[in-house]
């Protein structure tokens, strides 16, 4: 399996892998989280096989090493999804995800009277974990909406 | 007592713990008894009001002058850039902080008094009410009136009729009312407008006893306090509305056996939801509570422009 994996995408000597993205998620989530602005080289796999997901995508960035902040802002987009840091073709590190405490710039607020719509500022949410469901709380209106209906900024 | 709030931004009530609610409380108790008018002094507050307002924008700027301070502002926004112009709230609230010690607003949608908080250079930002979400000086001067007439903000049964879903003022000073000690809450309203889900685990975590009711008559003999607000009209069909109004307008007659020391409070305006011949009685207490939104709104100024006083 591993083997397989190596020849999907190309490996990298150092940096960060995101694995295990849900498919059609990999260019949202360079995206959201400005994996993009970099000059060192990203590789992305869309649609690759896997025994879990069915099919999932993949991100590979050389040189950068994910911290456990910026890992668990992905827990909320992608809560399967697994971080692991690469020294000299190793893995060095897997990052464990957990949730954030807090997201920006991430989710639009569904309340649309929010003064987020209209205003220059980031979206910014306190992340609530109750019972097993997990609520976003705005920063700014105050309201507390479940992550399911959440939708990404524009 | 230590004054924690100077140079504070007032914009919602959860951010405000018992030790604050009770400077406040305290403060407004000794400038009703003995009014300071320089607290204020050479002091120039802005009052922008983006929606229109009657007892809140006239009884902060009451309060402004009877400490002896100057206001600018607007009553509605109309006439300013924003409107006129396209202009942000943010540069709004930038230009218009850079003139004054303190910027009191309110606007049409939520959020606002945070963002202005954010942009207005360390000028203190006091929420006159921000759309559906905080209206903090309502709470305080709800508070204010309990402690009065209660003698105590402890160990105090409470309830709330009326339009539970969409208050504000019902949704802050329960959280208010969560930071004190052996606080008993009664919810009565109709099914349709019943407490949000959020707010009564918000009540559960704090550790607070709470019940929900359909008639105001189940729990008024065993009342403190009984906070009205009113069932609008609007959210019903005519016969519906005409089946069920009679559980959560207060009349006097349901008040014959109530304790001696329960007192109706409103945040007003009161429309039908309590009939005149209750105005007459020992428990009335509404137009009073209106009347210390000028000594809560002065202690609040008082406090964050003063370290001491």
């Amino acid at each position: 399996m591993i083997k397989e994996h190596q020849l999907q995408v190309e490996a990298i000597k150092n940096g960060s892998v995101i694995d295990h993205i849900p498919a059609n998620l990999g260019i949202k989530i360079l995206k959201l989280f400005n994996l993009k602005d970099t000059n060192q080289r990203v590789t992305i796999g869309l649609n690759l096989p896997s025994s879990a997901l069915g099919h999932k995508d993949l991100i590979k960035i050389e040189n950068v090493f994910l911290n456990e902040d910026q890992a668990n802002q992905l827990a909320l987009y992608a809560p399967h999804a697994t971080v692991n840091q690469i020294e000299n073709y190793e893995v060095s590190k897997k990052l464990k995800l957990a949730l954030p405490h807090e997201i920006a710039a991430v989710f639009a607020c569904p309340n649309s009277n929010c003064i987020t719509h209209n205003e220059p500022v980031d979206s910014h949410f306190a992340v609530v974990e109750t019972q097993e469901t997990v609520r976003l709380k705005c920063k700014y209106c105050e309201k507390v909406f479940s992550r399911k209906i959440m939708t990404e900024c524009n | 007592m230590n004054n924690t709030l100077f140079r504070k931004h007032i914009i919602s009530i959860p951010e405000l713990n018992r030790y604050d609610l009770e400077l406040i409380v305290d403060t407004a108790r000794k400038l009703k008894i003995d009014p300071n008018p320089t607290l204020l002094k050479n002091k120039v507050v802005a009052s922008c009001f983006f929606e229109p307002s009657t007892r809140t924008r006239l009884s902060f700027e009451t309060a402004v002058q009877r400490l002896g301070g100057t206001i600018v502002g607007f009553d509605n926004a109309g006439n300013t850039s924003l409107a006129k112009k396209g202009e942000t709230l943010a540069d709004s609230v930038q230009v218009i902080a850079s003139y004054v010690d303190a910027f009191i607003m309110r606007h049409p949608q939520e959020g606002a008094a945070r963002l202005a908080s954010e942009f207005s250079n360390n000028a203190p930002v006091i929420n006159g009410g921000d759309g559906s979400n905080q209206h903090p000086t309502q709470t305080l001067l709800d508070l204010f009136s309990i402690y009065e007439t209660q003698g105590t903000l402890d160990n105090l049964n409470i309830a709330f009729v009326g339009d539970l879903k969409y208050g504000r003022t019902v949704h802050s000073l329960t959280q208010a009312l969560a930071k004190f000690n052996n606080t008993k809450l009664f919810f009565i309203s109709p099914d349709i407008l019943a407490m949000p889900d959020y707010l009564l685990q918000e009540l559960r975590g704090a550790g607070i006893e709470y019940s929900l009711h359909s008639d105001i008559e189940d729990v008024v003999d065993d009342l403190d306090v009984l906070y009205m607000t009113r069932v609008q009209k609007e959210r019903f069909d005519e016969s519906e509305y005409a089946h069920m109004k009679a559980a959560f307008i207060l009349t006097a007659d349901m008040l014959k056996n109530a304790r001696d020391n329960l007192k109706v409070l409103h945040p007003l305006p009161r429309i039908d939801e309590i009939t005149v011949d209750v105005d007459k009685t020992k428990h009335a207490y509404y137009f009073q509570q209106a009347e210390n939104g000028v000594y809560a709104r002065e202690a609040l100024l008082a406090l964050v422009l003063n370290e001491q006083f």
